[in-house]
């Protein structure tokens, strides 16, 4: 197999792992977002017993090492990447103008990404560790949702969290299918069509539902 | 017209450099850009100063030797043009002109405005081309390639090895410069028996001269005077992926 870690260390080969791992990140906010939809129904019990099913289910555990994989050999990546493309060019230019020829978002994956990491950090203290992890949690996790969600800072910061990400998938969906050489003149404008879509609709929704439970509920 | 030109004054490849201000006065708007370094120049070598090095050559947007960075851009403000065919009606009157090297690891700064290319021409050096042969010529329609295919052989056949795609790229980046070779001899029949072994030896070499990896952003074919399309790296990318899942070369 030694032919294959060589393909997978050049340029080309990181950034196959980044785009597939991208991919698939794409995949799991899909099913995270349908899953938060359940918190808006008011009673709980629907989200709660979700969140059961989850906590239990045997391949819902083993999918849950595969996507804690997935963000880490991503994390990884970006930063292998960025650091060596960083040294591709060790003096800058005295005067440059890059936005006449390239949008922010594209040249802006690392710092997009980064928020996202800050965010995931958060999130993942807020709900994952003390319900899965600790069992330190003293009520329901729909519970826990609605009087996290009520504290107008938190929400606030979800919300800013949320626009990076959008930043970032909205450069990100595109580019994954770009890096794959999955282009051809019928299909990729669709593919940049749906990736503005889904950049936009998924944070949208994710955004919407902790404000709708901080300031409309 | 007269102008301030900002130019990166290095004497050679050791040592530092740094932006001088220049004074250029009487610029015809006819001129080309390298004719208004030609006046500077002239009136660098009057006053007994030394010339500011930049390379040139076919000035005719073909040879891609012009290489300028030019307020912030590979080539200038405009798009698919090179430095010798940018005018100076594309400036106004007092206007300051900040014009640098292309900067990358892979393109080292020889003097002044001057970089070297080498690491160009050992990529095409490790694949870039067909090997053949010579013979008796074979008839022009000997070969059949369909009109899609040649089309999109010679839009891809038509960079220039300028190098703007490396030094607009926020990553220094030679993706396009490689796709396009790779693209232009992958699509012609001529191209498919050193098809696999191409791509695989040209990112190769693309990655040891120490070039940055293709995020995507779309920066070099913007500034390509010859608008090579992101269609390529997309290929090289497949053609990639391809060769090594499948070439024997193990
Ligand atoms: C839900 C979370 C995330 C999703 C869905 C996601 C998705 C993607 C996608 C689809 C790409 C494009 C890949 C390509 O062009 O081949 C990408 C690129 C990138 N991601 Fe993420 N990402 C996420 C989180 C992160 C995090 C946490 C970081 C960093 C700490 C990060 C850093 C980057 C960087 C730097 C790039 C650009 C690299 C490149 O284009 O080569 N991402 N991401
Ligand atoms: S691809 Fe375009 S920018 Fe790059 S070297 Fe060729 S002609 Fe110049
Ligand atoms: S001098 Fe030949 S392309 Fe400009």
């Amino acid at each position: 197999m030694g032919w294959l870690s060589k393909a997978l260390s050049g340029n080309l080969g990181q950034k196959l792992i980044m785009s597939l791992t991208g991919l698939f990140l794409i995949s799991f906010l899909l099913e995270h977002l349908l899953s938060n939809l359940l918190l808006l129904k008011s009673d709980g019990a629907d989200f709660n017993a979700y969140a059961e099913f989850m906590k239990t289910n045997p391949v819902i555990q083993a999918a849950e090492y595969v996507l804690f994989g997935g963000f880490i050999v991503h994390i990884i990546y970006a930063a292998i990447i960025t650091a060596k493309n960083k040294k591709a060019r060790p003096h800058g230019y005295a005067y440059n103008n890059p936005s006449a020829n390239s949008s922010w978002f594209s040249r802006n994956m690392g710092l997009s990404g980064s928020m996202v990491l800050i965010f995931l950090i958060v999130h993942l203290k807020s709900f994952f560790v003390p319900h899965k992890i600790t069992h330190s949690a003293t009520m329901t996790i729909y519970d826990d949702a609605i009087i996290t969600f009520g504290n107008v800072p938190y929400t606030l910061f979800y919300v800013a969290a949320m626009c990076l990400l959008a930043f970032h998938l909205n450069h990100g969906f595109q580019s994954a299918f770009q890096t794959l050489g999955l282009r051809h003149p019928k299909y990729t404008p669709f593919i940049k069509k749906l990736g503005t879509a889904f950049s936009i609709l998924v944070p949208a929704g994710f955004a919407a539902i902790p404000l709708y439970i901080c300031f409309i509920r | 017209m007269n102008l301030t030109v900002k130019v990166w004054r290095q004497k050679n490849s050791k040592s530092e450099g740094k932006m001088v201000s220049y004074n250029v006065k009487d610029v015809s708007p006819d001129m080309s850009f390298l004719e208004m370094f030609d006046v500077l120049n002239e009136d660098l070598i009057s006053k007994g100063d030394e010339p500011i090095a930049f390379d040139h050559d076919c000035r005719e947007g073909i040879c891609g030797m012009c290489s300028m960075y030019i307020n912030g851009r590979a080539h200038g403000p405009k798009t698919g043009i090179t430095t010798c065919q940018l005018h100076m009606r594309s400036f106004k009157d007092g206007d300051t002109i900040v014009v640098e090297p292309w900067r990358a690891s892979a393109f080292p700064v020889v003097k002044d405005l001057v970089v070297d290319r080498g690491a160009f021409d050992r990529i095409i050096n490790a694949g870039g081309f067909v090997s053949v042969n010579t013979g008796g010529v074979p008839d022009a329609n000997a070969i059949p390639i369909s009109k899609i295919d040649a089309d999109a052989a010679f839009d891809a056949a038509t960079c220039i090895g300028c190098g703007a795609c490396v030094a607009s790229c926020k990553n220094a980046s030679a993706s396009l410069f490689v796709a396009a070779k790779i693209t232009q001899l992958a699509l012609l029949p001529q191209g498919q028996v050193e098809r696999a072994a191409r791509v695989e030896k040209m990112v190769a070499q693309m990655e040891a001269e120490g070039f940055g990896a293709c995020t995507n952003t779309g920066a070099c074919s913007v500034e390509c005077p010859k608008e090579i399309s992101q269609d390529t790296i997309a290929t090289m990318n497949r053609e990639y992926y391809a060769a090594k899942a499948s070439s024997k070369n193990v």
